[in-house]
């Protein structure tokens, strides 16, 4: 008996919760649950992990689109059955994982994933860049300000040998959020793209009082620039409404998630800026935020030349000059961010000084700073 | 449903990454409502702008999250997208899956929506993009009877949990990250089903500190593994590094020759307390300076594993910049037990001390974060009846503006302006 639409709460199953993670186990990974001793990267994309008991469990971590098809899905299924007892499992960067009990059954494994041309690269592990976390983006968001999976394939196309190699200082983390709401949560990546809005909202007076609570309107901006007003709409009755302060938007776009009839996307005042030198790990420094240094660049489409380019250029920058270990924070820290904006050539706006909330904790109230060029 | 014309999707056909195009033009062969989703992103890259209208609250009955609404502003060129619901399915804890399930859920989204997908959202669910109104009864239905599958969380509630991988394959979690995370998952469907926050909260579980969920970063509740005792050391596979014979960082770094494996160099003087030295060929650890970064664990993997008294810090408060800027979660809970034999009862009280807490005093779309800065950390450690101690704070306060209560000052604060001008005149 399925679901009857006349019945609809007949038989009614809730609250059950996601199935219980250990039936999903490969044996391997079953039997030694707890109790792995070590681990070795043996070739970029391949990991071993060896037990207690001698027993070893091969990985290989392939990259994926995040937007992937059921179809594509199968595929994985497929793999997954030819070669690893039907099991898989994803990483939290989208990258797939499949697991063999020895090391006999890798080659085979690496064999059938090259057969199916660019679908299935192996890499992600160690010293390289992993795959990019990211956001909906024009796919399936309404408030981004640039698109999401086209500015990853874009740039991981470009990085793509160092997907699948191991040559950098350390592990670098890229993610992408296509608005400051941050879904991806890219403040604590090395490399954070961020779609960002420059242009105030729009209001729609014809909409907005069917539309929105004005008071959560208002109370939504968190500089005061939201102000209620008496306007009139199209067809000339006088509505309440609000106006926008433009000289005090940073133009976050908290008003648009509240309230539908405030939209500010807008094809050139959208685009991206660029964040660096975050960190989520606690190995060597504490977790770091992300800093802006580009604050702009253009949403052109269809592959963000611009974008790709700043990405490559401070990537292979940090590539050369950081050592072993060091992540891209931690490396811009060590020869002072002054060094950083000077070695990338990244020209140094005034647009990543803080003026926001908690700013002063950024400024430098020392003697202590290098004569880079920027100091005339 | 016709093809459109994509000339500037196409160019992202090229290069070495899978491309998402390839894949949608790949599904459009039985689900042809991708041609749609072509159609209307195409128009996005020439308009370069979205075309998805704000909002549209739709959902099963009985929920009211899982289900995140969305319309298309332009149905009458691409009818395939006009409704176009994001479903999200909790995700099983570390991702695992049967072959048998994907194809399950793959034939149930065959069935009843666009075939397209995320895996996984970035809080951890499946999402399967793209289904319209009529569909969703049938969907839980099929989903919740056939598959043994439940939705996840949206809007102001608890959102799905979502964890590392933990004990199944990482020699390095200090507590069952998964265990805790099924647990948990279940204990609170009705806060995760039913909205009744002030804004979303979010669990992560990483079960070491390299935290590879980013649980300090994004959410409200981060446990994160940890030990207390010595980090155990195996002396001879010390002695296989320095010579050279075990690649350090478990080979991360065979890419590019950085030269021999100096350690000295490579760990010594990358521990950030300076709690370690060789005597001969024997390494040392002060560990009562350690403060369990994992630098050195992760450089010898094979020399060097976390002690055996474990359990976890649970820091609170993470979340993105909106509104006030980015914020780390705040180490609360220096060392809690993970216990399943008493149902984590620790981490449950815990957890339900900062609920009642945050429901009574957090304002519309305030993250516990936030109320936490705006009331300030002393309030919320009293709040949590947690004994402060120096490790809540990177250093004291600099300012002098100590909020003393009436009950701490000698004598409280009434006081007699007439007898104090007895002895001041005015």
């Amino acid at each position: 008996m399925g679901y009857d639409p006349a019945n609809p709460m007949q038989d009614r199953i809730t609250d059950i919760g996601p199935p219980h993670y250990e039936q999903f186990f490969p044996a391997v990974i079953k039997k030694n649950f707890g109790k792995w001793l070590y681990h070795e990267i043996t070739q970029p994309g391949v990991l071993m992990h060896k037990a207690e008991s001698g027993d070893e469990c091969w990985t290989v971590r392939v990259g994926a689109a995040r937007l992937i098809s059921i179809d594509h899905i199968r595929e994985i299924c497929d793999i997954a059955d030819a070669h690893c007892d039907g099991f898989v499992r994803w990483t939290t960067r989208n990258n797939v994982e499949f697991m063999v009990d020895s090391k006999a059954k890798v080659q085979p494994l690496l064999d059938d994933l090259a057969s199916r041309g660019n679908k299935f690269p192996v890499g992600a592990t160690g010293a390289s860049v992993s795959n990019i976390v990211h956001t909906q983006g024009w796919v399936h968001c309404h408030t981004p300000a640039t698109d999401a999976s086209g500015v990853v394939k874009a740039v991981m196309d470009e990085l793509f040998d160092y997907f699948t190699s191991m040559t950098l200082p350390a592990q670098v983390r890229v993610a992408l959020a296509c608005c400051l709401n941050m879904c991806g949560a890219v403040h604590a990546s090395d490399i954070a793209i961020l779609g960002v809005h420059r242009k105030p909202p729009m209001i729609d007076h014809d909409a907005i009082s069917g539309l929105c609570e004005l008071p959560l309107a208002i109370s939504a901006c968190p500089l005061g620039a939201v102000k209620p007003i008496k306007a009139t709409n199209s067809a000339g009755q006088e509505v309440k409404s609000v106006k926008v302060n433009a000289d005090r938007c940073m133009f976050c776009g908290n008003c648009y998630t509240m309230c539908p009839a405030m939209p500010l996307a807008d094809p050139e005042g959208d685009g991206i800026a660029i964040l660096v030198g975050g960190k989520v790990s606690n190995s060597r420094s504490m977790p770091k935020f992300s800093k802006l240094v580009i604050p702009f660049l253009p949403n052109n489409t269809p592959r963000w030349p611009e974008t790709v380019a700043a990405v490559k250029n401070i990537l292979e920058v940090y590539a050369k000059d950081a050592r072993k270990y060091e992540r891209i924070g931690e490396w811009a820290e060590r020869i002072g961010w002054e060094k950083f904006f000077e070695k990338t050539g990244i020209p140094f706006t005034i647009k990543s000084i803080d003026d926001y909330r908690l700013a002063y904790d950024t400024w430098r109230t020392s003697t202590q700073f290098k004569f880079t060029s920027h100091i005339k | 449903m016709p093809k459109h014309d994509t000339p500037l999707l196409d160019e992202l056909e090229k290069g070495p990454w899978p491309s998402f195009v390839t894949d949608i033009k790949r599904q459009a062969a039985t689900k042809p409502e991708c041609w749609d989703i072509l159609g209307q992103v195409e128009l996005s890259y020439k308009d370069r702008i979205t075309h998805w209208k704000h909002g549209g609250i739709v959902g099963v009955f009985g929920y009211g999250g899982g289900i995140v609404g969305r319309y298309s502003d332009v149905p009458k060129q691409f009818p395939g997208v006009a409704h176009f619901h994001t479903v999200r399915i909790a995700q099983p804890s570390g991702m695992y899956y049967s072959a048998a399930k994907l194809r399950a859920i793959c034939d149930l989204w065959q069935k009843y929506g666009s075939g397209m997908t995320n895996m996984h959202g970035s809080t951890g669910d499946m999402v399967l993009l793209g289904t319209t109104t009529p569909n969703l009864e049938p969907l839980f239905y099929e989903l919740t009877h056939d598959l043994n599958q439940d939705l996840g969380g949206s809007g102001s509630n608890l959102r799905t949990p979502a964890c590392c991988l933990g004990k199944s394959r990482c020699e390095w979690a200090c507590y069952d990250s998964q265990a805790l995370c099924h647990f948990l998952t279940n204990h609170y469907q009705d806060e995760i089903h039913r909205p009744a926050f002030p804004y979303k909260f979010k669990f992560k579980f990483s079960a070491c500190p390299n935290d590879c969920v980013a649980a300090i970063a994004r959410s409200d509740f981060a446990v994160i593994g940890t030990w207390r005792d010595d980090i155990r050391i195996n002396q001879a596979e010390v002695k296989a590094y320095i010579d050279g014979k075990t690649p350090s960082n478990g080979g991360a770094h065979s890419g590019r020759d950085w030269g021999k494996f100096d350690i000295k160099k490579e760990v010594i003087d990358l521990c950030p307390t300076g709690c370690m030295w060789m005597e001969g060929d024997t390494l040392k650890i002060d560990n009562k300076e350690c403060t369990r970064c994992m630098h050195c664990i992760n450089v010898m993997p094979r020399a060097l594993r976390p002690g055996a008294e474990q359990g976890a810090t649970i820091c609170v408060g993470a979340k993105a910049p909106i509104l006030d800027g980015a914020q780390f979660a705040t180490m609360t809970f220096p060392f809690v037990k993970i216990d399943a034999e008493t149902e984590f009862e620790e981490v449950v009280e815990k957890i339900e001390k900062i609920w009642d807490w945050w429901m009574e005093v957090g304002k519309n779309r305030e993250r516990v974060g936030e109320t936490i800065q705006r009331v300030g950390l002393p309030t919320f450690l009293k709040v949590m009846e947690v004994e402060p101690i120096p490790q809540h704070v990177r250093e004291p306060r600099s300012n002098p503006y100590v909020f003393w209560s009436d009950e701490e000052v000698e004598g409280g604060f009434e006081r007699d302006i007439r007898e104090f001008r007895k002895r001041h005149a005015q």
